[in-house]
C-alpha cells in the first residue's frame, strides 16, 4: 500500500508524464481511501493554471499596497 | 558599473526602470548572501544574462522578478560551492533545505495540520492582484532549485527532458524536485491565501 508521500509523488509525476498501469492502479487504490490525497490531486491542475496565468498577469511586485494582506 | 551594459540585450523589455530596480534588489540580496560586493556584481550579471534569455515568456513583471531571483539564488549557491569546495552531497543538502519539516510524518502520512483542505472557488481568486503577490511570495520562498524547476516546468511550460538537459539533472531527480516544489507551494497557498482568516 502506498503512503501519502509516495501517492503525492505519483500525482505530481502524472502532471509530467503518463504513469504505468501498475502505478495508476496503486494510486487509485490509495485515493479510494485517502481524502487528503484526493484533495492534493484536485489542487494540482489549479496550481498549473495559476502558474501559467502568473506569467501573464501584469502585477507590479513593488506596488505599495503589497505586504500584509487584510 | 553601468547597468546599461548589463541590460542592453534586454532592449526588448521597455520597462527599464523596473529592470533597474530589480537589478538593484538582486545586488543587495547577493551582497547580503555572499558578503563580497565584487563577487555579488559578477553573480548578478551572470543571473541577469541567464534570466533575460527567457524574458519573452513573461508578460507579468511579478513573474519575471520571481524568475530572476530563482536564477540568482542558484548562481549564489553555485558560487558558495565553488568558493568552499563542498561536495555534491553537501550541496544537495544545502539546496534542499531539508531542515524544514515536510508535510509528512515518518511513516509518510500527512501531518494533521498539513493536510490539503478544500479550496473554495479557486479560479475566481486568480483574478486579483493580491493573489499574485501571495503567489510570488510563495514561489520566492521555495528552495532555489525547486523554484527554478517549477518555473521552468509550469511557467515557461518546458518539457521535462528539456529541463533535465538544461540543468543537468536526471529525470528521477527532476520528479523529486517538482514533487517537493508542488507540496511546498500548495502548502504556502493554503496557509497564506485559502485558509480561514488568511485574507
Ligand atoms: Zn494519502
Amino acid at each position: 500500500m502506498l503512503n501519502c508521500d509516495r501517492a503525492t509523488f505519483l500525482i505530481s509525476q502524472a502532471q509530467d508524464q503518463p504513469l504505468s498501469r501498475a502505478e495508476r492502479y496503486r494510486l487509485a487504490l490509495h485515493l479510494s481511501i485517502c481524502k487528503a490525497c484526493r484533495g492534493f490531486q484536485t489542487q494540482m491542475p489549479f496550481l498549473r493554471r495559476a502558474a501559467r496565468a502568473f506569467a501573464k498577469a501584469d502585477v507590479d511586485p513593488q506596488a505599495p499596497d503589497s505586504g500584509e494582506s487584510k | 558599473m553601468s547597468a546599461d551594459v548589463v541590460l542592453s540585450p534586454a532592449a526588448k523589455i521597455d520597462d527599464s526602470v523596473f529592470l533597474e530596480e530589480v537589478r538593484r534588489q538582486m545586488l543587495q540580496f547577493a551582497v547580503q548572501q555572499l558578503g563580497d560586493s565584487s563577487l555579488a556584481e559578477d553573480v548578478v550579471q551572470d543571473a541577469l544574462v541567464g534570466a533575460l534569455r527567457n524574458q519573452k515568456s513573461f508578460k507579468g513583471r511579478a513573474a519575471l522578478r520571481s524568475w530572476m531571483f530563482a536564477i540568482l539564488k542558484n548562481k549564489i549557491v553555485d558560487s558558495i560551492r565553488r568558493k568552499s569546495r563542498i561536495s555534491a552531497h553537501e550541496e544537495q543538502i544545502m539546496r534542499d533545505e531539508i531542515d524544514r519539516a515536510g508535510p509528512f510524518d515518518n511513516r509518510g502520512h500527512w501531518r494533521p495540520d498539513s493536510q490539503p483542505q478544500h479550496w473554495a472557488q479557486p479560479d475566481e481568486t486568480l483574478m486579483g492582484a493580491d493573489f499574485w503577490r501571495v503567489f510570488a511570495i510563495c514561489l520566492d520562498h521555495l528552495p532555489p532549485r525547486q523554484s527554478r524547476v517549477f518555473m521552468m516546468r509550469e511557467v515557461l511550460e518546458l518539457e521535462t527532458d528539456e529541463i533535465c538537459l538544461a540543468l543537468e539533472v536526471t529525470a528521477a531527480n527532476l520528479h523529486v524536485l517538482l514533487h517537493r516544489a508542488r507540496l511546498e507551494l500548495r502548502a504556502c497557498l493554503q496557509k497564506c491565501w485559502f485558509a480561514e482568516g488568511a485574507r
